[in-house]
C-alpha cells in the first residue's frame, strides 16, 4: 500500500513530460502552418532570389520540417529559445521582462482570489440555502457572464474616470513606492480576481456539499458536531482533489488568458508579447511564448493531481 | 419519570419531489425504560429509522417532525433548539449506523473518529479518550485493539468498522444507544459475532438501546420488547416472547409466517438419464491480466463445475466475495471466464455473450440484485419490457401489448403500471418487473444474482412464491445466488456451498441437516433463528470462525 503513492505521483510526472513533448511537437508543426514564408517576409518586397535563398539556408528553413523541431528542442533544452526573427534580439531577453510582469500580475491575484474563493465558496456551502449562500451565488453567477473587457471597462470608467483614484494604464516601470504599486496593480487585479474566483467560489461550494450529503457528515451531525466542524474537519477533506483541480484550472487562466486585461490596462505582460509575434510572423517568440502557457499549465495541472493523490487516504 | 424514553403522537413530514407534503410517521406513541432493549421492526419504508432518529431531534433532509413529543430524559427533542440537541448527541444519545463503512469519514484514522465526540463535548483528555477506546475496542472483541485505532477506515473490515461504531456510539457513556440495521450488511458468520459483542457491551454498561431492524430474528436475540410497525405506525407492541409466540396483529403474523420453512415441493429427479440443461465444467474466472502462471491476477472462480437439470433449481451460497456473483456473469457471458466449458442444452456456449447466438442469448437470462439500477429509471415498464420483445421475437406493436400485459400478469402487478416509470415503483415491485423482462425472452433458465437481497422479508416470501408459481406453469430452471440460506433453501434442489472462489460441497436441502464441510457447517449455524436463547445457546469452534472470517 505504502508505495503506491510514489508511484503514482511518479507515473502522473511522467504523464506531464510526455504531454509536454507531444504539445511541443505540436506547437511547433502549427506555427510552421502560419501562411507566409518567414524569409521573404523578413526581406521584404524587394528582395532578390538569391538573397532569400541564402537566408534560408542560413536559418535552416530549407531542411525537412522534423530536423528543425529537433534543432528547435535542443535548443529549448539548452535554454536557447532562439532569436526574434523581428529585432534579431534572442527570444529569451524578449521573455524575460515580461514574464516575470506577467507572473507579478497571475501571483498578485492567485494571492487574493484563492483565499478569497475557498472562504466564500466552503462558507457557502456552510450555510447553504441561507440568504448569505444565495446572495454569493447569484453575484458569482452574475460575474460569471460578465465578459472581463466589460468589467475592466466599467472599473476604468468607474475609478479612472469618474472617481480619478487610479490610473487608467498601469506603468509599472514608474513604480517608486509600495503606493505605486498598489495603484499600478489594482485594478487589473480586481479585474482578474472577479473573473477568476467565480469559478473556483462555484466549484468549490458544490464539491463541499456534495460531501456534506454523505453519510459520514450524518454522523458526524449525530456525535453533535458544529456546523463548521462538519464542514471543515469531515467534508473539507474528502473534497479537497476536486477543488484543487478547479484551482489550477481557474489559475492557468491567468498565465495566458489576460490578453484583454493586458490590453486594456496597457500592462507589458507575456500574452500581449504574443499577439505582437503573431502580427509580425515572429516564429521563436510565438513557439517559446505558447510553450510557456502549456508549461505554466501542466505544471497547475499536475501539481493539482499530485495534491489530490497526497490528500486520498485510500492511497496511504 | 420511570421511563427513559416517551414518545407521543409523533408525527414526521416529508416532503416529495414535486412538493407535495406527505405524513409519514402518524402519530406513534411509545415507551423506553432505562437499559431496556426495544427493537422497531417493519419493513423498508415503514418509519422505523425516521422515528429511530427523531430521538435524536433529527430528520433527514426533506423530512421535518410536524407534531407530537419526543421527551428523552427530561428534554423534548422536538422542541430544543439545534445547539441543545447537538450537546445531547453523542452524549446521551448515541448512534450506530446502517452501514459503518460509509459512516466513518475516509480520510481520519479511526481512533481520530471514534473519540471526536469526547473532543466535541469536552467530556475528557484525549489521552484519557484513547484508553477509554481501546478499553471499548476489547470489550467488542476486536483484534488488536492498542493499535486498530491508528488505522483508515478502508483498512478494516465491515464486521469490524460495524463493532468500532458502536465503540464510537459508547465512548461517551450514553444513556441510549440507537442501532439501525447494524448488522444488515453483513455475512452471517460476521453477523453472530458482531451481535454477541453488542449484546455484551449492553449488558456490561447498562444501556438502552433501539434496535432497527426488517430481520425478526436478529431481534430476538437483543431485544426486551418489539415494536411491529408498518406504513408510519405501531401495529403492535410487545415483549419479545409475545411477540414471537401470539402475535395478535395480521401483519406480525406475516412476518412470523415469513420465517416458516416452506416445504419446497421437490420434483423428482429426471427419470430418463437426459443430459442436464446445464453443465460447467471447471470453470475458473478471474480479474486483471493474465499472469506468467497462466492465471488471471485476481482468480475470483477456481475451477467451479455445477450441473442444472431440466426444470430443476441450483442455488449457490457463499458470503460476500465468495466469487458466486463473477460465476453467474461468467456464465452468462458478461464476464467472459478465463478457462472451464459451458454445456448449455447440450451445446457448447462461447465464453463471451458476444459471440453466442441469439436463441442462445435468449434461453439464458440473468436478473440482477438492484432492480434500482437494472431498469432504465427513463424508460416506461412499456419499453422495458418491449425491448426484450422486440429484439428476441420480433414482435410488432401489437403482439407487443398482448404480450406485456400477459407478462404484468404473470408477475401479479396491475396492468395499468405499463405506463409508469422504475422510479414510481415500490422496491418489490421493481424486481417483479426486472425478472418479467426475464420472462419476456421465454427463456429456459433463469440466473437469479442476490434477486432478493434489496427485499424485505415479506416481500421475499412472495417474490419466491411467484418464482416457484412461474416454474410450475412455465417449466423453468433457476440458478439462485443468495447469502440468505434460508431463501435458497426454500426453493433449491441442491445447493453448492462457495468459499473463496472455490465449490466447498454440494448439498440436497434433504441431507442439509448434516453439511459435511466444516465451513458449511459454520455457515448454516450462523442463520439467526426466531428463539430468543439462539445466539446465547450457539457454540461454534473459535478456532475455525478465526480461520473463516479472517476478513
Amino acid at each position: 500500500m505504502r508505495a503506491r503513492v510514489p508511484s503514482l505521483v511518479l507515473s502522473r510526472l511522467l504523464i506531464a513530460l510526455v504531454t509536454l513533448v507531444i504539445v511541443s511537437f505540436a506547437v511547433f508543426f502549427a506555427t510552421t502552418l502560419l501562411p507566409g514564408d518567414t524569409a521573404s517576409i523578413l526581406l521584404g518586397q524587394a528582395a532578390t532570389p538569391e538573397a532569400v535563398a541564402g537566408l534560408r539556408t542560413a536559418m535552416h528553413l530549407d531542411e525537412p520540417a522534423l530536423f528543425r523541431f529537433l534543432r528547435w528542442c535542443l535548443g529549448l533544452l539548452r535554454g536557447d529559445l532562439g532569436t526574434s526573427y523581428a529585432n534579431n534580439m534572442p527570444v529569451a531577453t524578449l521573455i524575460a521582462g515580461r514574464l516575470v510582469n506577467t507572473l507579478k500580475l497571475a501571483g498578485l491575484t492567485a494571492l487574493i482570489s484563492v483565499p478569497l474563493a475557498l472562504t466564500l465558496g466552503i462558507t457557502a456551502a456552510m450555510w447553504r440555502g441561507s440568504v448569505y449562500d444565495r446572495i454569493v451565488t447569484i453575484v458569482t453567477i452574475g460575474v460569471i457572464s460578465v465578459p472581463e473587457f466589460v468589467v475592466a471597462t466599467s472599473a476604468v470608467l468607474l475609478f479612472a474616470v469618474y472617481l480619478k483614484w487610479l490610473p487608467a494604464l498601469s506603468f509599472t516601470n514608474e513604480i517608486h513606492s509600495f503606493y505605486d504599486l498598489l495603484r499600478a496593480y489594482a485594478m487589473p487585479v480586481i479585474t482578474l480576481t472577479f473573473v477568476v474566483s467565480a469559478q473556483m467560489i462555484r466549484m468549490g461550494r458544490a464539491a463541499v456539499i456534495e460531501t456534506l450529503n454523505t453519510p459520514y457528515v450524518e454522523m458526524a451531525l449525530l456525535k453533535g458536531a458544529s456546523r463548521p466542524r462538519l464542514v471543515l474537519k469531515h467534508a473539507l477533506p474528502n473534497a479537497l482533489g476536486p477543488i484543487v483541480n478547479a484551482m489550477a484550472l481557474s489559475l492557468s487562466y491567468l498565465l495566458g488568458g489576460v490578453i484583454i486585461i493586458e490590453t486594456i490596462f496597457n500592462y507589458p505582460g507575456i500574452a500581449m508579447l504574443m499577439v505582437d509575434a503573431v502580427s509580425t510572423r515572429d516564429l521563436p517568440l510565438i513557439q517559446s511564448c505558447a510553450m510557456i502557457f502549456c508549461l505554466g499549465y501542466l505544471v497547475l495541472i499536475t501539481a493539482a493531481d499530485v495534491i489530490a493523490i497526497l490528500a486520498n487516504p485510500r492511497l496511504r | 419519570m420511570a421511563n427513559l424514553v416517551e414518545i407521543r403522537n409523533l408525527k414526521v413530514e416529508a416532503t416529495t419531489d414535486s412538493g407535495r407534503r406527505v405524513e409519514i410517521i402518524k402519530g406513534v406513541s411509545l415507551t423506553i425504560a432505562e437499559g431496556e432493549s426495544v427493537a422497531f421492526i417493519g419493513e423498508s419504508g415503514s418509519g422505523k429509522t425516521t422515528i429511530a432518529m427523531t430521538l435524536m431531534g433529527y430528520a433527514r433532509a426533506g423530512c421535518r417532525i410536524s407534531g407530537g413529543d419526543v421527551w428523552v430524559d427530561g428534554d423534548n427533542m422536538v422542541t430544543l433548539s439545534e445547539k441543545q440537541r447537538a450537546a445531547i448527541r453523542g452524549t446521551k444519545i448515541a448512534y450506530v449506523p446502517q452501514s459503518a463503512a460509509a459512516a466513518f469519514n475516509p480520510a481520519a484514522t479511526i481512533m481520530d473518529q471514534v473519540i471526536e465526540v469526547t473532543r466535541i463535548h469536552g467530556l475528557m483528555s484525549p489521552a484519557a479518550a484513547r484508553r477509554k477506546a481501546i478499553e471499548l475496542f476489547r470489550a467488542l472483541s476486536l483484534p488488536e485493539p492498542a493499535a486498530i485505532g491508528n488505522r483508515y477506515p478502508h483498512q478494516v473490515s465491515g464486521g469490524q468498522l460495524q463493532r468500532l461504531a458502536a465503540a464510537m456510539a459508547l465512548i461517551g457513556n450514553p444513556k441510549l444507544v440507537i442501532f439501525d440495521e447494524p448488522t444488515t450488511a453483513l455475512d452471517v458468520t460476521t453477523q453472530v459475532e458482531v451481535l454477541r459483542a453488542f449484546k455484551a457491551v449492553i449488558k456490561q454498561y447498562r444501556i438502552a438501546c433501539v434496535y432497527v431492524s426488517h430481520d425478526l430474528a436478529v431481534v430476538a436475540q437483543i431485544a426486551d420488547r418489539i415494536v411491529v410497525l408498518k406504513s408510519g405506525q405501531t401495529q403492535e407492541i410487545g415483549t419479545t416472547h409475545d411477540i414471537l409466540t401470539q402475535p395478535r396483529h395480521p401483519y406480525t403474523q406475516s412476518l412470523l409466517a415469513a420465517f416458516k420453512p416452506k416445504p419446497h415441493s421437490r420434483t423428482a429427479a429426471p427419470e430418463s438419464p437426459s443430459h442436464p440443461l446445464l453443465e460447467v465444467d471447471a470453470m475458473t474466472v478471474g480479474y486483471g491480466p493474465v499472469q506468467r502462471d497462466g492465471q488471471p491476477l485476481i482468480v475470483a472462480v477456481r475451477s467451479v463445475s455445477l450441473k442444472v437439470e431440466r426444470g430443476r433449481n441450483l442455488g449457490i451460497v457463499g458470503e460476500s466475495g465468495c466469487g458466486k456473483s463473477t460465476l453467474a456473469r461468467a456464465i452468462a457471458g458478461i464476464h467472459p471466464a478465463h478457462a472451464g466449458d459451458i454445456i448449455f442444452d447440450g451445446h457448447e456456449l462461447w465464453n463471451t455473450a458476444r459471440k453466442r447466438t441469439r436463441s442462445q442469448l435468449r434461453e439464458l437470462q440473468i436478473v440482477f440484485q438492484h432492480a434500482d439500477t437494472a431498469l432504465n429509471p427513463a424508460k416506461s415498464i412499456e419499453d422495458i419490457l418491449g425491448r426484450p420483445l422486440a429484439f428476441y421475437h420480433g414482435m410488432d406493436r401489437k403482439a407487443r401489448d398482448v404480450r406485456i400485459n400477459a407478462l404484468l400478469d404473470m408477475v401479479h402487478l396491475p396492468r395499468t403500471v405499463r405506463h409508469r416509470h422504475p422510479g414510481e415503483l415500490s422496491g418489490g415491485e421493481k424486481q417483479r418487473i426486472n425478472f418479467a423482462r426475464a420472462l419476456a425472452a421465454d427463456p429456459k433458465l433463469i440466473l437469479c444474482d442476490e434477486i432478493t437481497s434489496a427485499l424485505d422479508t415479506v416481500v421475499t416470501a412472495a417474490v419466491i412464491e411467484l418464482l416457484k408459481e412461474l416454474q410450475r406453469e412455465l417449466g423453468l430452471s433457476y440458478v439462485f445466488i443468495s447469502h440468505d440460506l434460508s431463501v435458497v433453501e426454500a426453493i433449491c434442489d441442491e445447493i453448492i456451498v462457495m468459499y473463496r472462489g472455490q465449490k466447498m460441497e454440494e448439498i440436497t436441502p434433504a441431507e442439509r441437516k448434516a453439511p459435511q464441510h466444516p465451513y458449511s457447517k459454520l455457515l448454516f449455524s450462523s442463520v439467526p433463528r426466531l428463539d430468543p436463547s439462539w445466539l446465547d445457546a450457539l457454540r461454534q469452534d473459535p478456532d475455525q470462525v478465526r480461520d473463516y472470517c479472517q476478513r
